[in-house]
């Protein structure tokens, strides 16, 4: 059953507050949520105050400021820095995107920066991603074969048939999307959200993949695909620009046919 | 490792800016309920007209009141936007109108075309 607000152990409350060190003229406002699993109390929103002359241009470089000079207790994940790996996602003032991609100077003042909406978080910025990433390996995400490979070459594709794949095969999993969609806050146990679908999808429109009749069987389930509304946040949301919303009705337009005949 | 059972729910709705497509999804929705309890509303003024010229007249007395004229006409907006959003989700069905660029389009369309129904009717009623 959906539960519209927080569970008092995840009720915000006030932090502290580092200020802007002296001398600095251009000082921009991040408002980080913090919880420390090991303190017992609840979650809490600090403010930083940062040069942004002192800064690189992206939101992950404050970030990475604030740990590397304010507060070393800042927790969060990280890799690439330029938007392939997806670690860096969250929710940065009201919508998910990744913190490596997004500059600071596209947001006009305060800059407020939580984790992914609606997860457990296992310390500050960190969700726990265990379930999401067994949702996905539930869609059984690899090439699956009836017939013997060719002896001599690979399984070949048309440049038409390896189209249908741009769009789908650029997910990096960050989760943004599916973090975004209320449904799959409402009823993340059984619905695969945004991002699952859109991988479920990358293998219907494989023309390599010989398994679509059992992947599509998989799918047909009220809540695991039919959870969709069509409430676009995570075509909104996506920092890749991808389409979930529409590789989701993709989905269902093939069971229809299927059904159809 | 054992995990920490006191682990905090992170903020959604607390903090989610929804974009125009989310609210006009969720008002979908909330209009659709107040749509269904609307009814009740329609059974009463339907049932005051087959009950005889007393009932007929007190029913027309209070619908000339200003805060219920104002509840039916939002009642018909309602009915306008839910209709509007319905086209939508056929459109969504027939698997067309998912581009980016368009969705904040049409979702103004979808507005502007309940409004233009609603004050239509206002004018021919």
């Amino acid at each position: 059953m959906a539960e519209f607000t927080l569970p008092k152990n995840s009720v915000l409350t006030e932090g502290k507050t580092f200020k802007a060190p002296q001398g600095a003229s251009n000082i921009r406002r991040f408002e980080v949520y913090r919880w420390n699993p090991d303190s017992g109390e609840n979650p809490r929103v600090d403010v930083y105050e940062l040069d942004r002359d002192d800064c690189g241009p992206m939101v992950l470089d404050a970030i990475l400021k604030i740990k590397n000079d304010v507060d070393s207790t800042l927790t969060f994940r990280r890799s690439c820095r330029e938007g392939v790996c997806g670690s860096c996602a969250m929710n940065i003032n009201g919508k998910n995107t990744l913190a490596c991609t997004k500059s600071i100077d596209a947001y006009a003042n305060t800059i407020k920066i939580f984790p992914l909406p609606h997860m457990a978080v296992v310390k500050d910025l960190v969700p726990d991603m265990t379930h999401f990433f067994a949702q996905y390996a539930s869609i059984k995400p690899w090439i699956a074969t009836q017939t013997p490979a060719p002896a001599d070459a690979e399984r070949l594709q048309s440049h038409a048939d390896r189209a249908k794949l741009d769009g789908l095969y650029e997910c990096v999993l960050c989760a943004c999307c599916s973090t975004s969609c209320p449904s799959y806050w409402w009823n993340s146990e059984r619905y695969l959200g945004p991002a699952v679908l859109l991988q479920a999808y990358r293998w219907l429109a494989d023309s390599r993949d010989e398994n679509t009749g059992a992947r599509l069987d998989d799918l047909e389930d009220p809540f695991k695909l039919y959870r969709c509304h069509t409430i676009m946040n995570c075509t909104d949301t996506c920092p890749k620009g991808l389409n979930p919303a529409k590789a989701i009705a993709e989905t269902k337009q093939m069971l229809v046919k299927r059904q159809l005949g | 490792m054992a995990t920490n059972a006191n682990r905090p729910t992170s903020p959604h709705l607390q903090i989610y800016k929804l974009p125009l497509t989310g609210i006009i999804s969720i008002s979908h929705r909330m209009t659709g309920m107040l749509l269904s309890v609307g009814l009740l509303l329609f059974v009463y003024i339907i049932s005051a007209v087959s009950g005889g010229a007393q009932s007929y007249a007190s029913m027309q007395a209070a619908m000339t009141i200003g805060l219920i004229k104002l509840v039916y006409w939002g009642f018909i907006y309602a009915l306008f936007f839910h209709l509007c959003h319905g086209v939508r989700h056929l459109v969504w069905d027939a698997g067309k109108g998912f581009d980016h660029e368009t969705l904040n389009r049409y979702a103004l369309i979808e507005l502007m075309a309940s409004l233009v129904l609603t004050v239509m009717t206002l004018l021919i009623v």
